[in-house]
């Protein structure tokens, strides 16, 4: 079968915040693949060790270093790598960049054969809005599950994925072609190997703009729906309180009185 | 500091790091505690291709040199040596096969030890027989087409879960040193047996059993070069392998000094911390300072030795033949002080690093929940094994006495 897997380019640590614009400040960071994408790579992998004759394709919207993040995958055992990027396509949100992706998966099926399935992380370290999975799945007008944390079955036509609840788990079946997005528990995610690494280097990946994939710019990039208002540091937290008293139960009396001004008792 | 590292070799730190980092340092305890074999993380060293960085990309390998080797010991040291080791003994296994062996032998063992699918040891050791490998009292006896090996063999690191072994038995007692001969044994084969497993102050995380032979018969096409010539096959590997030695030492000895670095900077006496007064201060330049000394003693040593020893392995895979013979060509020359050299200055840093750290931590540091005495305990093998630093001086003393006596006859003759 075949699967693509959609992944980010995210910083790979913290990033520090100009403090005068609020937003932040992305020249000397490190990159790496959205954590949360590395558990889709990780289950792409096991599906194609599952079920044989199996093909995976990575695909990642962003700019020219997402490409780090393709080949990355690749040297975990992907098969190809796509890399959708354009200068129409930035700042796009996660509605323009769920289609994006739809284009990039239908384009892909033209190129590798018709796709069985679309794996994605729940949502990304960076953003985290947690819609592009669902979005894609919308415009493609596929069958999609967020929060998978299990596959249990899986062939050609259909599968079976558990998605997690606030109150249990479901067991949903899936027609495919679908769109499953998953999250943490769902695996381990293996490290590269040495061979994988230096393959990777070298496996060509191929770059789609707005020609490449016929898309619609009304929609995407600075014409996405989203307005952005503002952006800002999250405020610095301020001093604690010390809770004073020589013994327990002084600390306590203090406690309570302090819990009665606040009005939380 | 940045030592030049190509593409591949940065590669090799990384994965090797992240492997230390990610699987290795949330269960070392684990191993240092029970003494069980680390058989997960050798599966990820199997899943990375870290097993067969040094060997030849025709058996699988990914064509480093004894570089390579150092870069990955180095790194998986850093955080356990015990569970690292299983890299260094399958290249003690490997490298008298790539050196020694014919095409057929080097294609039927070499390429399932480059992927890991085999794990391999070395053992030459004897009750009798430790620096003095002369008075080897196991035999081996050509019956037909096979040689019957007898004797017992100790201390044999990754024993019992290694699958190929080069053992070290007699084939002519009486003639003592030269009637020495290199072989490889199978495990599984009738008559090979394991004895005692050893409990060890450190590198716990890897099994050392004693190796018993009854009669076990092993096809002569397990002979290794030729008869007699056993001493130099182990002598010679030892040229390659004990750089590998120096980088498990410096990898203790720097995994030692990250630990203490974070502990000092955050404990405070006097209202300070402790890495605020000088005497901590000195401590720390000198431990960091013999550190980078010996790294660089390895990393120079190795790079000149690998290209020095390359285009003989080369021209041997090329054309068929014996890397030994080839280098006879080619006269390449021996490494045997230079490797000696790594080993004993790598080693003996390692053991004062180590002794210091705990130092630097105080009590906290000679405590089995925290992980700076385990390098203490791990790093006194690096003196000891493949060759006593008290031998290793021996042997590089003899080599400069006879360097020495050579330009002198050469002066002489001009």
């Amino acid at each position: 079968m075949h699967i693509v897997v959609c992944v980010k380019q995210t910083p790979a640590g913290s990033v520090p915040v100009d403090a005068a614009t609020g937003r932040p400040k992305l020249d000397a960071i490190q990159w790496g693949i959205n954590p949360f994408d590395e558990y889709a790579v990780e289950e792409a992998l096991r599906i194609k060790e599952r079920v044989a004759g199996s093909h995976v394709s990575v695909v990642s919207v962003g700019p020219a270093r997402a490409e780090e993040a393709i080949r990355a995958a690749l040297s975990l055992g992907c098969d190809d790598g796509f890399l959708v990027s354009d200068a129409a396509f930035d700042g796009s949100d996660p509605n323009a960049t769920g289609y994006l992706l739809s284009l990039a998966v239908k384009k892909t099926a033209e190129v590798k054969g018709p796709v069985h399935l679309v794996l994605c992380g729940k949502q990304t370290s960076d953003v985290g809005a947690g819609q592009v999975g669902l979005a894609l799945g919308a415009w493609l007008d596929w069958p999609a599950a967020a929060f998978v944390r299990k596959i249990p079955t899986i062939d050609e036509t259909k599968a079976v994925v558990d998605r997690m609840m606030e109150d249990g788990v479901d067991a949903i079946e899936l027609q495919l072609p679908a769109v499953v997005s998953v999250v943490k528990e769902i695996n381990e995610p293996r490290l590269p190997s040495l061979k994988g690494k230096m393959a990777a280097k070298k496996a060509p990946v191929a770059k789609w703009g707005i020609a490449e994939l016929s898309a619609d710019a009304s929609g995407v990039g600075a014409n996405s729906p989203t307005t952005e208002l503002k952006t800002s540091a999250p405020p610095p937290r301020g001093a604690g309180i010390k809770v004073p008293g020589a013994t327990p139960q002084e600390k306590a009396a203090f406690l309570v009185q302090k819990f009665k001004e606040l009005k939380v008792i | 500091m940045d030592y030049g590292l190509t593409e591949q070799q940065q590669e090799i730190v990384n994965i090797a790091r992240q492997i230390a980092q990610k699987k290795m340092r949330p269960v070392r305890e684990h191993y240092d505690k029970t003494e069980e074999f680390p058989w997960p993380i050798i599966e990820e060293f199997k899943r990375a291709d870290l097993l067969g960085a040094y060997l030849p990309e025709a058996y699988g390998g990914l064509d480093g040199g004894v570089f390579e080797l150092v870069l990955v010991g180095e790194e998986l040291s850093r955080v356990c040596a015990g569970i690292g080791l299983s890299v260094a003994t399958s290249a003690l296994c490997a490298i008298p096969i790539l050196y020694y062996g014919t095409p057929e032998q080097r294609k039927r063992w070499l390429p399932d030890l480059a992927s890991g699918k085999k794990l391999g040891a070395f053992t030459i050791t004897e009750p009798g027989a430790g620096s003095d490998a002369t008075s080897t009292k196991a035999t081996a006896k050509l019956d037909g087409d096979h040689y019957v090996l007898n004797g017992v063999k100790n201390f044999c690191s990754t024993g019992k879960a290694a699958e190929l072994y080069v053992v070290f038995a007699s084939t002519n007692p009486g003639r003592g040193a030269r009637g020495i001969s290199a072989f490889v044994v199978e495990k599984g084969t009738p008559g090979f047996s394991f004895g005692k497993k050893e409990e060890k102050m450190g590198i716990r995380a890897s099994w050392t059993y004693e190796l018993v032979f009854e009669n076990c018969r092993i096809p002569k096409d397990n002979l290794l070069y030729k008869e007699g010539y056993g001493l130099f096959v182990a002598q010679s590997t030892f040229d390659s392998s004990r750089p590998g030695i120096g980088a498990q030492a410096i990898g203790i000895a720097q995994g030692a000094l990250d630990e203490t670095m974070s502990y000092v900077r955050q404990r405070k006496q006097f209202g300070v911390p402790v890495a605020s007064f000088q005497a901590i201060q000195h401590m720390l330049a000198d431990a960091a300072t013999s550190i980078e000394a010996g790294r660089s003693l390895l990393y120079a040593t190795t790079r000149a030795m690998d290209k020095d020893n390359k285009p003989a392995i080369d021209k041997a895979i090329a054309e068929n033949k014996i890397v030994y013979d080839v280098m006879k060509e080619l006269d390449t020359r021996r490494w045997t002080k230079e490797s000696g050299m790594c080993k004993v200055f790598c080693s003996d840093a390692a053991m004062k690093v180590t002794v210091d750290c705990v130092q630097m931590c105080g009590g906290i540091g000679y405590m089995r929940d925290f992980p700076v005495e385990k390098y203490m305990r791990d790093a006194k093998i690096t003196q000891i094994y493949e060759g006593t630093n008290q031998i290793q001086r021996n042997e590089i003393g003899m080599m400069l006495i006879k360097e020495a006596a050579s330009h002198a006859k050469e002066l002489a003759a001009a």
